[in-house]
């Protein structure tokens, strides 16, 4: 059984699994798609009341919680759509111009 | 056992024998007796197939696709629009590695509208990815449905298979056709057991995934070593069913080729027409031969160098019009396959029968007659041509 952790972008075809089938879940969390972002949100904690607004609204989960708290973002998955600035209630979400992780 | 039916008859017949798992049923000229005998196999208790009827060929492949993703073994029937309609879905089926079974009933693809045959439906598929079998009677098409599942499923192989045969002239005509007992078929075919499938709960799968750029080609060539592989599976199979039947097939036949200075090269129900020619022929001294191609996907490109080598001059003839203008689909391959060849033949392609044109003994002869002339003079005249049309010029 190939797994997807076990294949990458310098994988021979001999390698690859047949019509590139997927034998677990939640592979797309191993792939970066962070790449894409042109504009990228900054977290401020110390404003942030952890309201978990933002949280639902990100189209791509990449704002990650643990013990009730909201993390810093997954800058591997995060589009930098905005929206999580958007519905944040607090100067907690700015966004800057650019797709480099912060 | 001895039987008197129709080409869609034996295929329903082989399916019913073989009971699949799930069939995707849409109807269409000339294949929806296929679906229309096995619905009745289904009513009347005899399978114990998902018979599962749509609104569309895009949904009865569909309803394939998953099917045989789910672990299940599918077949399905189509002819001409009804195939260009899965266009789509054939090339899924095939990049997702399925080896689903399709009755393809030959039948010129619009338009003009014409139910018909000629083979410009499967042609047109003739890069999706599929392995294509082609029948030249009633028998034959049996035989090859048959076949198709142990060819497609080898797990060096998972290709879908497409088992051709002529609509109306093969599909409707009722032939006197040797059928197999229904155990020996279930024998011969055995369970369809892939190692990943979407109902296997032990393992969660993925089919069919976004292929992005750096995984897309290596997918492909996977592809194409899968098709290459498929030659030598097609021999094996058809080495095995030769056991059961006392029928021997290969990549294609040969008819009195092994003197042969003048062939055919030609595809389906024409070569019975082209058989009795040469009979004739043979008796008035002419060295008249034809290669009935059987497989034309994955192309047998190496062995018809072998069996053409020895001859002076052959007609490839097109039961399709490809519109390239540099000749049909079969040419293309054959002369593409002979350039290898140091000591050539004179090669023409002359397109056929398109919409049901119908083709008699007698043209088949003037083919002959024209390979004759080109063998002695060494002029080959136009290399592409068309037969069988009205024309105010001569008739080649």
């Amino acid at each position: 059984m190939i797994h997807a952790k076990d294949i990458n972008e310098h994988t021979p075809w001999q390698d690859l699994t047949p019509g590139g089938e997927i034998y677990e879940p939640g592979t797309a969390r191993l792939f970066n798609t962070g790449t894409w972002r042109t504009d990228t949100p900054i977290f401020h904690e110390e404003a942030c009341k952890h309201c978990m607004l933002c949280v639902p609204f990100c189209p791509d989960s990449a704002i990650p919680v643990k013990d009730g708290k909201r993390l810093d973002f997954d800058y591997m998955h995060c589009k930098g759509c905005g929206v999580c600035k958007e519905v944040c209630p607090f100067p907690a979400i700015t966004m800057v111009a650019g797709g480099a992780a912060r | 056992m001895s039987n008197r039916l129709s080409g869609n008859e034996a295929v329903a017949y082989a399916m019913m024998q073989i009971n699949p798992d799930v069939m995707g049923a849409f109807p269409i000229t000339p294949s929806t007796e296929i679906p229309e005998y096995f619905a009745q196999y289904v009513a009347n208790g005899e399978v114990d197939t998902e018979f599962v009827t749509v609104e569309s060929e895009h949904s009865s492949m569909s309803v394939c696709i998953a099917a045989q993703a789910a672990g299940a073994r599918a077949v399905n029937a189509t002819s001409s629009c009804g195939l260009a309609l899965m266009y789509e879905l054939l090339y899924v089926a095939a990049s997702c590695r399925l080896p689903i079974t399709l009755a393809c009933v030959n039948r010129a693809l619009s338009g003009p509208i014409n139910i018909n045959n000629d083979h410009s439906d499967s042609m047109g598929a003739r890069d999706a990815g599929w392995i294509q079998i082609y029948a030249e009677n009633n028998q034959e098409a049996y035989d090859n449905f048959l076949m198709a599942m142990p060819i497609g499923e080898t797990p060096g192989v998972r290709l879908p298979v497409m088992a051709c045969m002529d609509g109306f002239i093969t599909s409707h005509a009722v032939e006197n056709i040797e059928l197999l007992e229904t155990d020996v078929v279930r024998k011969f075919i055995g369970e369809y057991n892939p190692e990943n499938y979407l109902l296997k709960k032990e393992n969660p799968l993925a089919v069919g995934p976004y292929d992005v750029s750096p995984y897309y080609m290596e997918h492909k060539v996977q592809e194409a070593e899968a098709m290459k592989a498929a030659k030598a599976r097609i021999l094996e199979v058809a080495a095995e069913f030769e056991k059961i039947s006392g029928r021997s097939y290969g990549l294609f036949e040969e008819y009195m080729m092994e003197d042969a200075e003048l062939a055919l090269v030609l595809i389906g129900s024409t070569a019975g027409t082209a058989k009795a020619a040469i009979d004739k022929l043979r008796e008035d001294g002419v060295k008249a031969g034809l290669v009935k191609i059987r497989v034309f996907r994955p192309f047998p490109g190496e062995e018809l160098v072998r069996a053409l080598a020895g001859t002076k001059a052959v007609a490839v003839m097109d039961k399709s019009e490809g519109f390239s203008a540099n000749g049909g689909p079969l040419f293309a391959e054959t002369r593409s396959a002979l350039y290898d060849l140091k000591e050539r033949p004179y090669l023409i392609n002359i397109v056929y029968g398109l919409g049901g044109r119908d083709v008699k003994t007698e043209d088949i002869e003037r083919v002959f007659g024209r390979l004759a002339n080109i063998a002695a003079t060494g002029e080959t005249g136009p290399l592409y041509t068309h037969m069988g049309q009205r024309s105010k010029e001569e008739r080649a």
